[in-house]
């Protein structure tokens, strides 16, 4: 488990921005009639979307608009490790995989560069533009080591380019995210032997099929039914 | 060739995107191809091929698919039925329905209708880790085209009403766990239920619920286009299939790659990975299926096949089928003592002993990491673990148990070597210049 609390400092109020709003309503109607609560983390995020942070605020608009006693959204904010509780850095929010997988291929390099340049992890920079900290499985350990920055995975970093992709977060002109050895997704490096056949890309498979193996003759399926 | 699986018998063609991952592209490469015929037959018949192709699921727990869905009741009653994936993927190693996600959502847009219309639903939600921001925006987009084309949605070509829709979560690895994913699901912080009652009882919203992984789903279609036989012709007799399968750690080139079930691990590793890095001599352990089973020595990796019965057989397990390898560099005791701290951190802190155990674990395995530790701690640790294990609510308990307990079985003596040293004045390097680096 981890302890998180709400940070001391807390802004007067919050809103949601007409399009942040739109977008709730959208996550609300994905649910049934009276389950509208489904949709607190999804809205919770819309907020760190629009603010880099969740506030307390901010918790009890949720709530309102959800119908939820505020204590109940005041947990999910905690629980979800995701929530940024305090305000991030305004150029990068950088989330160094620490996890054995990375671990193994290099990951504490990462965590001592951000270290060096960015002092302590989950605290804002001293400029204010970066906060770092360590997570855990990102779920790209084919790709380790790696870090999210700002939602997006970068991917088989090295220190070296690692630093770089940091200085041009800070510069405001941050790359494509992917991986930084132009490895095609989880190929291995250098390319793929397999998937190289090319009657699987040539419309082959698209030729409509005539019956299924095994079928029943056609009969009693439910979706005839309905459809009749 | 490398590997065994053949081209013409992959069902993740577009593994990774390299060509389209849309609807055109999807459907030139076989989705949606013949779904209507599918979703002629009836339930019954779905649920019969699923179990008869012998699919066992792959989020972990390997329950066959076929039979799960027959739990569900026979016609949708006063509560509606659901179908929930699980697209959570947290399981430290496991980086495969990522690639399904990006790269070919329409299998497993198609997979859901199908599965859908087995269980008797009309709606399934996809839940996806939160920090998947880029796979939830290709996924939404799919499902999307999916509409537009009138694949799925209200009076859709297929004759099944039927509406997908996609959540995320909040970084949270328990909520892998299906209850605990379904609490997540309605709103809730994501702690595990305690079972009965089952999901296809009372799942989400206390409606009848049928939840699967992400890879489980998105085969069915295939399967159902060529048929049981030809998905249960690939590996051996209760590990029948192909598996994505994702390697990670000390190899030359860690990849993402579909292969037959019960493929020899150490083919896998050579043909596909460019082998373990500085040779297989240099192979010192593997962990074969997320860190959540127990590791295997290279000796027994020789000749251990990636199946289920061959896994379990050496005490370790299939899981995700993520293979996380380690060569002679690896500081063994500090790569398990990392996983500790990953169980403490994710711990959901419901049940006493997962909450303190998963702390206290990880504070006696850092010590072991440095040598400062007592060598009586090695018994305590592992009675602590075995204490936990099987103890708790849901499996989170048991994932820290094993990592340590697979450890201690193979490496005791190096642990107790680096204790000693540590007496006598020889600490161990590495994992001290490790920590220094922390
Ligand atoms: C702690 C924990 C984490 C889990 N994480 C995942 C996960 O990320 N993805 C997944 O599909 N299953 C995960 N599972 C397994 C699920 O509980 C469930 O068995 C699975 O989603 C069922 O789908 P399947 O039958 O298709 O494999 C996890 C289980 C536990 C106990
Ligand atoms: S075993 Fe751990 S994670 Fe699972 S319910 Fe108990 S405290 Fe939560
Ligand atoms: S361990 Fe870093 S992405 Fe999985």
């Amino acid at each position: 488990m981890s302890v998180r609390r709400l940070a001391a400092n807390q802004p007067e109020s919050f809103a949601f921005s007409a399009e942040s709003l739109k977008q709730g309503k959208a996550w609300i109607a994905r649910f049934p009639e009276g389950r509208q609560q489904s949709a607190v983390i999804p809205m919770l995020w819309l907020v760190q979307k629009q603010e880099g942070w969740v506030s307390e605020p901010a918790i009890r608009v949720v709530a309102e608009i959800l119908g939820m006693p505020v204590i109940r959204v005041y947990e999910v904010a905690t629980f979800y490790t995701m929530f940024m509780l305090e305000p991030v850095g305004s150029h990068a929010l950088v989330q160094v995989c620490g996890t054995t997988p990375c671990m193994l291929r290099g990951a504490n390099d990462l965590k001592a560069v951000c270290q060096r340049r960015f002092g302590d992890r989950d605290h804002l920079s001293p400029d204010g533009k970066v906060t770092w900290q360590e997570v855990e499985c990102l779920g790209a350990c084919s790709n380790a080591p790696m870090a999210a920055i700002n939602d997006y995975y970068y991917e088989d970093l090295t220190p070296e380019i690692f630093e770089q992709i940091l200085d041009e977060f800070i510069a405001g002109k941050p790359r494509a995210p992917g991986s930084v050895i132009g490895r095609q997704g989880s190929a291995p490096e250098g390319g793929s032997a397999v998937l190289q056949d090319a009657s699987l890309y040539d419309g082959t498979a698209a030729k409509a099929l005539k019956a299924l193996p095994n079928a029943e003759p056609k009969t009693s399926g439910v979706a005839k039914e309905a459809a009749q | 060739m490398v590997g065994i699986l053949e081209d013409k018998d992959r069902i993740f063609t577009n593994l990774y995107g390299l060509h389209d991952w849309g609807l055109e592209g999807a459907k030139r490469r076989g989705a949606w191809n013949g779904t209507r015929l599918m979703l002629e037959q009836t339930p019954e018949w779905l649920c019969d091929q699923i179990k008869a192709s012998g699919l066992r699921g792959r989020g972990g727990a390997g329950f066959s698919t076929g039979l799960k869905w027959t739990f569900m009741p026979k016609a949708e009653g006063a509560r509606p039925h659901y179908l929930v994936i699980n697209a959570d993927e947290s399981e430290p190693g496991t980086c495969k329905d990522r690639e399904i996600l990006r790269n070919d959502p329409h299998l497993l847009i198609e997979g859901a209708m199908i599965a859908s219309y087995a269980i008797r639903a009309h709606t399934c939600y996809i839940y996806i880790r939160g920090e998947y921001v880029h796979e939830r925006e290709r996924l939404e987009a799919a499902i999307k085209q999916a509409y537009e084309a009138k694949l799925i949605g209200k009076g859709n070509v297929h004759g099944w009403d039927f509406d997908v829709f996609v959540t995320h979560g909040g970084g949270a690895y328990i909520c892998g766990d299906e209850t605990a994913l379904m609490e997540s699901l309605e709103g809730k912080k994501g702690q595990p239920r305690l079972k009965p009652p089952f999901p296809a009882g009372a799942g989400i919203y206390g409606c009848p619920t049928t939840i699967n992984n992400v890879e489980s789903i998105s085969v069915v279609g295939t399967i159902l286009r060529r048929g049981a036989a030809w998905f249960s012709g690939f590996g051996r007799p209760n590990n029948t299939g192909t598996k994505l399968m994702a390697i990670s750690g000390h190899v030359n080139k860690p990849c993402v790659v579909e292969e037959t079930m019960s493929i020899p691990l150490k083919q896998l590793l050579e043909d596909h990975c460019g082998g373990v890095r500085g040779g297989w001599g240099n192979l010192k352990a593997v962990i074969p299926g997320g860190s959540s089973v127990r590791m295997i020595p290279a000796h027994e990796a020789e000749t251990a096949l990636m199946d289920f019965d061959s896994l379990s057989a050496l005490k370790s397990g299939l899981g995700t089928a993520a293979v996380i390898v380690m060569d002679q560099s690896t500081d063994i005791v500090r790569a398990i003592a990392r996983l500790s701290y990953f169980y403490k951190h994710e711990s959901c802190g419901q049940c006493t002993p997962c909450r303190e155990g998963t702390g206290w674990m990880w504070r006696v395995m850092e010590r072991m990491a440095t040598g400062e530790a007592d060598m009586k701690e090695i018994d305590m640790l592992l009675d602590v673990a075995s204490q936990i294990e099987g103890h708790t609510i849901c499996g989170l308990g048991d994932a820290a148990a094993w990592p340590i307990q697979g450890l201690f079985r193979h490496f005791r003596p190096e642990v107790e070597a680096r204790i000693t040293n540590y007496r006598a004045g020889r600490p161990h390097v590495q994992g001290a210049s490790l920590q220094a680096a922390e």
